[in-house]
């Protein structure tokens, strides 16, 4: 019964990399999303997790047209997002809305709530008249669970859990029926953490909003998610049921992430197997040939060096993963070697040589 | 002896014609040679300024420190600036959140290892810098010689924090205060980070002080756990008592709103409602009490002491969870 609001075929997001003093010279590019394909289903949740710099955050604001998608295509209820121009595709962007991270630098310090959420109406032509926003606003501002009160404040002198509160009405004053919500709650504690779970939750109950939600963190994905997507450096690994997901890990990278998470609970960190995995994140400007996670994989065989895996069906279940020994690794027959730890570099830019920085060695004992 | 013995630490800062703010009020604890204790809370408890005091690292304007840091019998907050330094880096170690800014930009990681062995033993800079190779390998940093020549920027933030861990580990120090030191850092690194620093901790003997705000993290490592809460400890018990059975409201609600990976997923999380800012001064009453769910009318009126609990630690409540009956 479920109907594909969304849906994104071999979205492709690559940002040039410039070089030169005088002229702007591309000398390559960092395949940030690197053939991403997903559907999200009208009024479920999608989760993408992943760890930093795989591309999860730019493949939510390519989705929006934040950033213009390199190829691929998107679309938005039979609508193909990526053919709007100008009004049309401002006007479009009343659909899906954008709730991101930080609060504290995603609001404006100098606009009180009111202006910040009006703002949003005129942009939409949705302002018609005051008594009718005031209303609208204050029945927004009711659904995130701010006093009417908060209207005349300043983002200042909200807590951060407030705050997420006010980024999530801003969202959700202009009615749209997808939310993207860029790492809703890392920023915040704990205790307040769990506040915006269970508001972004009940919103959705009575609003039937659909949400793609972009976390690192696997616990709080799996809580909200009705589908979780696992990024690695720029495309899916694997997508699944969130219990699928935990119950039957498939791609390596799933397990070590799974086996990384602490949880806590002593009794069960104490017995726990873990996966460590050797190294870093390599370079998305320049990522390895064939499966880009074979560099850290303690499963990579030379096929993984050739081929790049596609995301596929596992069985009937609907779990897919990208991984070209899936079958095996999840049947025992493949064993798991020693991966080498190989160092790398945080940034592709040309590493300055040692030599030719003069650094102080006689620095005087402190 | 317990190694360190921290007695009623408590910080105030206060800035000229501003009201004071009681950053850590009072508070107490012990860590034994060879523990691993960890200071747990949010944002705002005083945590963090626990560690610096400790340390004496914080500014020395605007700040009043009372209480005493017992370190081996010598109360750290009376030594001179001079003698802490002594100190400092050789039997107190310390690895903070963000290696990035912990690390010095324009000198090569090699020295700034060096510098440690040179300064505390006295060692010449080749003998330092053969030393120092030798430790960036002990922490899993591969292809050392050629490490020592490079700068912090030409890392990666799980390999800088690793040579934070090589420069703190560098003297053999007794105590190592790890101020979150996985917090900047992505799941898959921190079990790397955490894996290695419970295997020196194990082999070398060291007691690890850690400071955190992730329970995961608390439970995997932490032999006794303190729970702060607006600059008191609220809560002390040992690993297994203290994830079993939580008997302080504040503990009890923080474990049960953090999803667990391995739980069935449940409806709607359990939420301490208000946030950590609503809060009434200690000496007015029990801190917690504006957002808590067992608030009494002995939680309002005078400060709550600490009281030792049968389990061997302490705890900071009138009206504590029942015990759960073990079924």
């Amino acid at each position: 019964m479920s109907e594909a609001l969304l849906e994104v075929e071999d979205l492709k997001v690559h940002f040039p990399i410039k070089s030169g003093l005088l002229f702007d010279r591309t000398v390559g590019h960092v395949h940030a999303v690197d053939g991403v394909s997903l559907t999200v289903d009208r009024g479920r949740t999608y989760g993408l997790v992943g760890e930093s710099g795989c591309g999860k955050s730019t493949l939510g604001r390519g989705l929006l047209r934040l950033v213009e998608p390199t190829s691929g295509r998107i679309t938005f209820d039979g609508t193909d997002v990526r053919a709007l121009k100008g009004e049309p595709m401002r006007l479009f962007r009343r659909r899906m809305q954008m709730v991101f991270q930080d609060p504290m630098s995603s609001l404006d310090p100098r606009q009180s709530v009111e202006s910040l959420l009006v703002e949003g109406l005129k942009a939409h032509g949705l302002h018609k008249g005051k008594a009718e926003a005031q209303q609208r606003l204050r029945t927004t501002l009711d659904a995130v669970g701010l006093p009417a009160s908060a209207l005349h404040r300043y983002p200042h002198e909200f807590s951060g859990g407030q705050r997420q509160r006010i980024g999530v009405a801003r969202a959700l004053v202009i009615g749209p029926e997808l939310i993207v919500a860029d790492e809703p709650v890392s920023a915040l504690d704990v205790s307040i953490q769990a506040q915006v779970v269970n508001l972004l939750a009940d919103l959705q109950d009575s609003l039937g909003l659909t949400y793609l939600v972009i976390a690192h963190d696997l616990a709080v994905v799996r809580h909200i998610s009705d589908t979780i997507g696992v990024m690695y450096l720029g495309a899916l690994v694997e997508e699944a049921d969130g219990d699928q997901l935990y119950r039957r890990p498939l791609h390596p990278y799933t397990r070590a992430l799974l086996s990384a998470v602490p949880i806590p609970d002593p009794q069960v960190e104490d017995r726990r197997e873990r996966i460590l995995l050797a190294g870093d994140l390599p370079s998305p400007a320049d990522p390895p040939s064939g499966c880009r996670f074979r560099t850290r994989c303690p499963w990579s065989q030379s096929r993984c060096a050739e081929q790049r895996p596609e995301l596929r069906a596992f069985d009937d279940s609907g779990q897919r993963v990208a991984c070209h020994f899936a079958e095996e690794i999840h049947s025992g027959t493949l064993a798991m070697h020693e991966v080498r730890t190989e160092l790398v570099r945080p940034d592709s830019a040309p590493a300055v040589s040692p030599e030719l920085i003069t650094t102080r060695t006689d620095l005087p004992a402190p | 002896m317990p190694l360190l013995d921290v007695r009623d630490l408590s910080v105030v800062f206060q800035r000229k014609g501003t009201r004071p703010v009681t950053a850590v009020d009072g508070v107490s604890f012990t860590v034994e040679p060879g523990q691993t204790v960890g200071l747990v809370g949010e944002s705002g408890c005083g945590k963090s300024v626990t560690s610096l005091a400790i340390m004496g690292l914080l500014p020395r304007r605007g700040n009043r420190v009372g209480g005493e840091v017992r370190f081996d019998g010598t109360d750290l907050l009376t030594l001179r600036p001079r003698d802490l330094r002594d100190r400092r880096g050789r039997d107190i170690g310390m690895i903070f959140q963000d290696p990035l800014s912990s690390l010095n930009p324009v000198i090569p990681l090699g020295l700034q290892v060096a510098e440690v062995l040179e300064r505390h033993q006295g060692r010449s800079r080749q003998a330092a810098l053969r030393e120092a190779r030798g430790l960036l390998d002990a922490v899993g940093i591969p292809d050392p010689a050629r490490r020592l020549k490079e700068f912090p920027h030409q890392l990666s933030g799980g390999m800088r924090q690793r040579a934070l861990i090589a420069i703190a580990l560098a003297c053999k120090p007794r105590l190592l205060i790890a101020d979150e030191p996985t917090t900047a850092l992505d799941v898959t690194i921190q079990a790397q980070i955490l894996t290695l620093l419970k295997d020196l901790v194990d082999r070398s003997g060291t007691a690890l002080m850690m400071i955190t705000h992730d329970l995961g993290v608390v439970a995997g490592l932490c032999d006794t756990v303190n729970v702060l809460y607006a600059g008191k400890v609220v809560e002390r018990a040992g690993r297994h008592d203290l994830f079993a059975d939580p008997r302080h409201p504040y503990t009890h609600g923080l474990l049960q709103s953090v999803p667990r990976l391995d739980a069935d997923r449940g409806g709607r999380l359990h939420q301490i409602r208000g946030s950590v800012s609503d809060n009434i001064p200690w000496p007015e009453g029990c801190a917690f009490a504006p957002r808590c769910d067992r608030v009494n009318d002995a939680c309002i009126g005078e400060t709550v002491p600490l009281a030792p609990t049968h389990r061997g630690g302490a705890l900071r409540c009138t009206n504590p969870v029942p015990q759960e009956v073990s079924a």
